[in-house]
């Protein structure tokens, strides 16, 4: 296991104090470009590791992520070229993901 | 997540621990879950863990599998293993190589990987192999391969091989079946080592033997 995963950087985070979200991939369909499993660690400031679908919709899932810090509400996310969104952040490989964004913590 | 379910998580990662965090998408309530072990998705759960894959057990309910990363230990800082293992690395496993021999197992051969001048016996000691390990046996010496060998079959690791003509490969199943290993255990050997390709030299054996492993661990 390679010590700069993402599960070890959210250890990590978590142990310098930091207020952390993770967002995982829970369901894709079509040519999703990461795989069912994926994580994504954000902090309360919108500092992220790791990767949900290569850099399409990262961004949307950390805004996402900084709520649900605030909030401690789990949500989930769902992205695909059939959105309305899909012109804002939408996968251009034409797959569809879902992302489930929980809080890190107790 | 919890913070303590995320440290216990990356303990049990570490230690080579096939494990699922299991989800309740709705309620946020989560529990990590042993291969075998009891779980009220136990039979959708073991599936999952046949197949390595992470995803919905129910409508509401995802498994996150963690399974250990495939490892390759080759027993040998020989002349194959230098081809062997960069191309291992790309291909994602996880390498060491083992061989007592100081003059061979150098940090000069062997840069970038991990390279131990020990006996088999003594690091698979400290190290034990594992089913998601791969086993290749290149010193065509049976004092440091044997002992690996047997090691490697008791571990269930989900490769062996080992280098040696059919000539030799017949000694050495005597020698290993005078030492108590079932008929069974010696078919699982692959040996002579490597695909059927007609691999000539270090560089052509070491994709041969390369493919027999991604071959064993994805069919």
């Amino acid at each position: 296991m390679a010590g700069d995963d993402t599960l070890m950087i959210a250890e990590r985070w978590v142990d310098e104090g930091r207020r952390l979200a993770l967002a995982t991939v829970v369901q894709t369909w079509g040519s999703a470009p990461r795989p069912t499993g994926s994580h994504l660690v954000i902090d309360e400031k919108g500092n992220f590791e790791g990767s949900v679908s290569g850099g399409c919709v990262e961004g949307a899932v950390v805004a996402e992520a900084v709520e649900v810090i605030e909030t401690g509400k789990p949500q989930m996310l769902e992205f695909g070229v059939a959105d309305e969104t899909a012109w804002e952040v939408g996968l251009s490989c034409g797959g569809q993901i879902r992302v489930f964004v929980e809080p890190l913590a107790k | 997540m919890t913070p303590d379910i995320l440290a216990e998580l990356n303990r049990r990662r570490a230690a080579r621990e096939a494990v699922a965090v299991v989800s309740d998408l709705e309620s946020g309530a989560q529990s990590l879950v042993g291969q075998g072990e009891d779980h009220t998705h136990s039979e959708a759960l073991a599936a999952r863990f046949r197949s390595g894959q992470s995803g919905m057990l129910d409508q509401t309910t995802f498994a996150r599998l963690h399974m250990p990363s495939a490892r390759l230990v080759i027993i040998g800082a020989v002349h194959i293993s230098q081809a062997l293992y960069p191309m291992a690395q790309s291909c994602g496993l996880d390498v060491t190589i083992i061989d007592p021999r100081s003059a061979f197992a150098t940090p000069e051969r062997f840069a970038g990987v991990e390279c131990l001048a020990e006996w088999p016996t003594e690091v698979l000691a400290e190290r034990p192999l594992d089913r998601w390990t791969a086993l290749a046996a290149l010193t065509h010496d049976p004092k440091i391969d044997d002992d690996a060998l047997v090691a490697a079959l008791e571990a269930q690791c989900f490769y062996v091989g080992a280098l040696g003509s059919r000539k030799t490969n017949a000694k050495r199943a005597a020698r290993l079946k005078e030492r108590g290993v079932s008929e069974a255990s010696l078919e699982r050997i692959c040996a002579p080592i490597g695909l059927d390709i007609g691999a000539a030299g270090p560089a052509e054996i070491a994709v041969a033997v390369l493919a027999q492993i991604i071959e064993a661990q994805r069919t």
